[in-house]
């Protein structure tokens, strides 16, 4: 069993102090409420739309950032994931995802998908990641995952192979889409692909919305979990602050595989194969991007 | 493409959970805590009153009324029935005196410069109500004036927040009877009141019914003038509506900087006005 605290915070844009402050608060709470990892947004550390605050609040994932050593000691009361610019030896600067576990760094994910297209600009700013991997954790393997990289199928197809039962995604997501229904068109294209993952690899997928406002771009917040049978455990509020802890029962992923044995039958050597042809094919509809 | 895949609806309550939440954060993160609305009794100034008001509070919210000399009475008395609604502060100050200093040169068939006169006489009281009462002025146009050009620049147009500025004319409408606008407001024709007789749909030479779907199609739905031509649209109504978007696209940007450093506002100095709030 995992308590898993969800914290849908706000932020303010391009101040870290005051963001880490923020964390700190939330993490009080959550400690409090006896969970064992609290999953921040994307970008929880200094807010979304950057632009050329990117390289100003960049920052190295290590334990002599003064910032993320006040995280890696919150880290011996409960296990952390954030999202933050990183800054790496070479000055490139990439949108990024850390987890924390008893004092250490047990992995950074760099968002593999910039979207820069309607109101995205991020590859402008960022550099692509350049890995997905899952990575072992006390409470067992998981995979992160940013926004839209989740917004392609392959990451979290490539999380599950890669052994991570629960899929933690992170989203700072602009709120689009109004019409006549209860929620934003977003909102429910999030939700929906976020069900399809649990149910297609019979994981735990949660998303972790953000709110608040930059400019006129107003978050919607609306976190979600799924357990292993597609189900939903948990939605935050839409458009409001808030933490809320959801018990994840790791023995789910016994009963939803033993009925479903989706992971038993994935023939991933068949997959290889097709896609080795498809990228060595030249065909000009197939999916390869030119190089 | 087909007429059906114009859906104009809009959830009513969500609209009024998001604009309020805009107008709480994109007025308290500057320093303020209260907003200055210019309310003439029509539809988009009484549903932004009302937004305001929700969103920080009646007693945070001052409306003002700035009627001219031809204005039509019942619009100062439908501002009135907005601000019993809601019970927002109220101050009516008209600009007769002050715009026909100006105005009195100019012959009384140009209608549209005496018009834009009156407007920018508004947005110069709005500016000082702003000073005086510490209010940030919230705007009230639309998306379809926006995309018409059917505003006056630094007239109607200016403000520090757009709140309804992403809802077609038709799609205020729906959130005004939510927000409980009265009757007799939704019922009228829309007008600017910048002369007798003015309408909207009259001056424009078509409905916002009609241009709104249109406007949907061109650019909510990136649909080429030839797609809508296709689903039925007039070959001219398409064309002067392109056009007019297309000419009045000024009066939506800043004015362009003529770049000559490595860094210049606009196009490589980009920060989003929330920059550290």
């Amino acid at each position: 069993m995992i308590r898993l605290a969800i914290a849908q915070i706000d932020t303010v844009l391009g101040d870290v102090e005051a963001n880490l402050e923020t964390h700190m608060a939330r993490i009080d709470e959550a400690v409090q409420a006896k969970a064992d990892l609290v999953v921040f947004p994307e970008l929880s550390l200094t807010g979304y739309a950057l632009q050329d605050l990117t390289a100003a609040v960049a920052r190295r994932p290590m334990a002599d950032d003064p910032v993320f050593q006040t995280l890696l000691t919150a880290s011996q009361r409960t296990d952390l994931l954030v999202g933050f610019v990183e800054h790496d030896k070479r000055h490139r600067i990439y949108n990024s995802a850390a987890y924390l576990s008893q004092g250490e760094i047990l992995s950074v994910h760099r968002k593999v998908y910039l979207p820069t297209y309607g109101l995205f600009d991020e590859s402008r700013f960022f550099a692509w990641g350049d890995s997905i991997r899952a990575f072992n954790t006390r409470f067992g393997r998981l995979g992160v995952l940013i926004c839209e990289d989740f917004w392609h199928a392959s990451p979290p197809y490539l999380l599950w192979l890669d052994g991570a039962d629960i899929l933690l995604f992170i989203s700072a997501s602009p709120g689009r889409g109004l019409d006549a229904e209860q929620t934003l068109e977003s909102a429910r294209w999030v939700e929906h692909v976020a069900q399809a993952y649990a149910s297609l690899f019979t994981t735990f997928v949660t998303n972790v919305g953000r709110v608040g406002f930059e400019d006129g771009l107003g978050f919607w917040g609306g976190s979600v979990v799924f357990d292993p049978h597609g189900e939903l455990l948990a939605r935050g509020p839409y458009h409001e602050e808030s933490l809320f802890v959801v018990e994840l029962d790791l023995q789910q992923l016994n009963r939803a595989r033993t009925r479903l044995p989706l992971l038993r039958d994935e023939r991933t050597d068949l997959v290889q194969r097709e896609l080795l042809r498809i990228r060595h094919s030249g065909l000009p509809e197939s999916g390869k991007r030119p190089e | 493409m087909k007429q059906d895949e114009i859906n104009l609806e809009i959830n009513p309550a969500l609209a009024r959970k998001i604009l309020t939440g805009f107008i709480r954060s994109e007025t308290s993160r500057v320093g303020f805590e209260r907003a200055v609305v210019g309310l003439s009794g029509g539809v988009d100034s009484s549903l932004t009153c009302a937004l305001a008001a929700e969103a920080l509070g009646p007693e945070n919210v001052m409306a003002v009324r700035m009627p001219y000399t031809t204005s039509s009475p019942d619009s100062l008395e439908h501002a009135g029935l907005v601000i019993e609604m809601t019970g927002v502060q109220e101050v009516t100050l008209p600009i007769s005196e002050a715009a026909d200093a100006l105005i009195g040169a100019i012959p009384e068939d140009q209608q549209v410069r005496r018009g834009n006169i009156m407007a920018r006489m508004r947005m110069i009281v709005l500016y000082d109500q702003s000073a005086e009462f510490h209010g940030l002025v919230i705007g009230t146009g639309n998306k379809t004036e926006k995309l018409l050009g059917y505003t006056t620049q630094f007239g109607d147009a200016a403000s520090a927040i757009s709140p309804l500025g992403d809802l077609y004319k038709t799609q205020v409408r729906p959130l005004a009877v939510e927000m409980g606008v009265p009757e007799v407001i939704l019922e009228k024709p829309p007008s600017a009141d910048l002369w007798i007789g003015q309408t909207d749909e009259g001056e424009l030479g078509f409905t916002y019914e009609e241009v709104d779907k249109l406007l949907y199609l061109l650019v909510d739905r990136r649909h080429s003038p030839d797609d809508c031509v296709d689903a039925g649209f007039d070959r001219g109504f398409v064309e002067n509506v392109s056009e007019l978007m297309r000419r009045n696209h000024f009066k939506r940007v800043m004015p362009p900087i003529a770049k000559l450093s490595n860094r210049t506002i606009g196009y490589d100095f980009l920060y989003m006005r929330d920059w550290g709030t």
